[in-house]
């Protein structure tokens, strides 16, 4: 199970990736594994929508079910990935990478303290598959 | 009868829900109302109740024995044999899309050929396996399309041509949700026809609904329309009569983002309301958003073709609250009809229909035209169906006619307070010339009073 160290996590198994004020969003390798082959994904808010913490901002559908995908945290869309309504395998082979869902203008860099780091992450999966 | 529990498991259950026994499962229920005498009539033998149902039976008239000239979103039309005898088959009698529906190949390729068949017919991309019946099918257009919008659009425009029932049924789905319903009380011209919508629509607008012909049988061109909607960002849903589009532009031809109908002129008895079968198509873009079932043909790992339910994660099971719709059955049997009865007729048959019932209207109607006391409310081109302005109340009218064996036509003052004395009659081509010109005689006796 790939959980990289430099990345923040949800207990719904987003990852957030903080670059300056700029957050990047994606799910993880282990929600993709669990999910299997993912079939369609449809980002849900647009460039300069405002999401909420916890605001519904993907929907993630594969062979044998749809999840939707919680915004980490709060701020403004600056981008969402063109290239996942046509290849949205991406999110099994590139999960942390090519896949990424969302970019947000970090509007409340608090927030991040309430998620959780690698080895909390792996300890929340690694609960569930027991 | 089947008893799926022994006594065993009932104890069982009661004892992990800490109940000792099954009456006080009830208890919550008044005592007088527990156990309720019934006002049951004495049993009776097979042969007592047979005859009784015959009897029953017998006090009614059917399409069969009357001059059927009443349509209002159900038609009379010719079934040919071969559609009941293939329907009745025991590989094919049920209602239901199996719940393990891989094992039945046959009901999925039926449904898929029935899929196809309606694709073709509406000129859209995508059809799903079938509603309940027009009026369900032209709910779920607009739950799908307040789905498409997330709620970020929440107006939708009903035409007035729109069959009354439908918009009674697209209000009852929507009854406590967000989406407001316009256009369809007195906002526009009837008179005028759907153009008449265009002021209503703007970037609220999720769906725009319309019926091709409409309610009165009038057919209009919906291109200028479906563009305003689509300058707004709004869809259309286009409600149609099938067998018109023997003959007539399919909607996907003019943009409609989905198309609905009543699938019952498709090789589907009367039946006083039912079961009937709703057609919904729409375009590729939008089939993840689309309610009901859906088969897909595929190759099995033996390179076989095979066919399977796909995109299922749209569904409720899977989907849950956010679903589009909790509708996922359909009305296989129905839909199976319709398949059949669309493959017996073919293209050219589909088209010979139209036109029976077009020319065949349009002769009923140029000759209650010259008949005084009657004229033809509209002067729009009309399919199969149009209105008459009565020299009398329609109900005294009807009677008279059916004292004459004819099933006279539809009172629209029932639905439309400024129809008062008007009929709607519709002709299809079960009805002969001559039953035509009984009908224009019996009308002119009623005239004269």
């Amino acid at each position: 199970m790939n959980i990289p160290e430099d990345l923040k996590y949800t207990r719904n198994d987003e990852w957030i990736r903080v670059e300056g004020g700029t957050g990047t969003i994606g799910i993880t390798d282990y929600a993709q594994d669990q999910l299997s082959d993912i079939v369609f994904v449809e980002v849900l808010a647009a460039p300069g929508e405002t999401l909420k913490q916890g605001d519904a901002c993907a929907t993630v559908e594969s062979v044998k079910a749809a999840a939707d995908v919680y915004a980490p945290a709060s701020g403004d869309v600056t981008a969402v990935n063109e290239a996942l309504p046509d290849t949205p395998e991406l999110i099994n082979s590139d999960p942390y990478g090519a896949a990424w869902l969302l970019k947000i203008e970090l509007s409340d860099p608090g927030e991040l303290d309430g998620l959780l780091d690698a080895q909390a992450y792996r300890q929340h999966c690694e609960a569930r598959q027991a | 009868m089947f008893i799926p529990h022994t006594d065993a498991d009932r104890e069982a259950m009661l004892s992990t829900i800490g109940v000792e026994r099954m009456q006080d499962l009830f208890k919550d229920v008044p005592a007088g109302h527990r156990f309720p005498e019934l006002a049951l009539p004495p049993a009776m033998t097979e042969m007592e109740i047979l005859a009784e149902l015959q009897d029953l039976a017998w006090a009614n008239s059917s399409a069969r024995e009357l001059s059927c000239f009443l349509g209002a979103g159900v038609y009379n039309h010719y079934i040919p044999a071969a559609v009941d005898s293939i329907l009745r088959r025991s590989e094919f009698y049920t209602a239901y899309t199996p719940y393990q529906p891989e094992v039945s190949q046959g009901t999925l390729q039926a449904i898929f050929e029935y899929q196809s068949l309606i694709a073709g017919l509406t000129g859209m991309e995508v059809c799903n396996a079938s509603h309940y019946d027009g009026a369900t099918a032209a709910a779920e257009a607009v739950n799908m399309a307040y789905h498409h919008f997330r709620g970020k659009r929440n107006k939708v425009i009903l035409s007035p041509g729109l069959h009354p029932q439908y918009r009674e049924t697209i209000r009852t789905y929507t009854d406590g949700s967000p989406i407001a319903l316009v256009g369809d009380h007195g906002e526009i011209d009837l008179l005028a026809g759907p153009d008449g919508l265009t002021p209503l629509i703007d970037h609220d607008t999720a769906l725009v609904v319309v019926a091709y012909p409409d309610f009165f049988g009038r057919v209009f061109d919906l291109t200028r329309l479906v563009e305003a909607a689509h300058r707004a960002g709004a869809l259309v849903s286009v409600s149609t009569y099938p067998t018109a589009l023997g003959l007539l532009k399919p909607p996907g031809e003019f943009g409609a983002d989905i198309v609905t109908g009543e699938g019952q002129p498709l090789g589907i008895p009367l039946s006083y309301g039912g079961p009937y079968l709703g057609l919904f198509a729409t375009r590729n873009e939008y089939v993840r958003k689309m309610a009901g079932r859906l088969v897909g043909e595929t190759v099995d790992n033996r390179g076989q073709r095979a066919y399977v339910l796909t995109l299922t994660a749209r569904e409720q099971h899977i989907r849950r609250e956010r679903a589009t719709s909790n509708i996922c059955t359909n009305q296989g049997l129905m839909a199976l009809a319709a398949t059949v009865y669309v493959s017996l007729l073919g293209r050219h048959g589909m088209r010979q229909v139209a036109e029976l019932c077009y020319h065949k209207a349009h002769y009923a109607a140029s000759c209650i035209a010259g008949i005084p006391g009657y004229r033809l409310w509209s002067q729009d081109p009309f399919f199969n169906e149009f209105v008459v302005r009565c020299p009398q109340p329609v109900d005294e009218i009807t009677a008279h006619l059916l004292e004459h064996g004819i099933l006279g036509g539809y009172d629209l003052g029932q639905d439309y307070p400024q129809f008062k004395d008007h009929l709607l009659i519709a002709v299809t081509e079960m009805n002969s010339r001559a039953e035509i010109d009984v009908l224009c005689d019996v009308l002119e006796e009623v005239s004269n009073g």
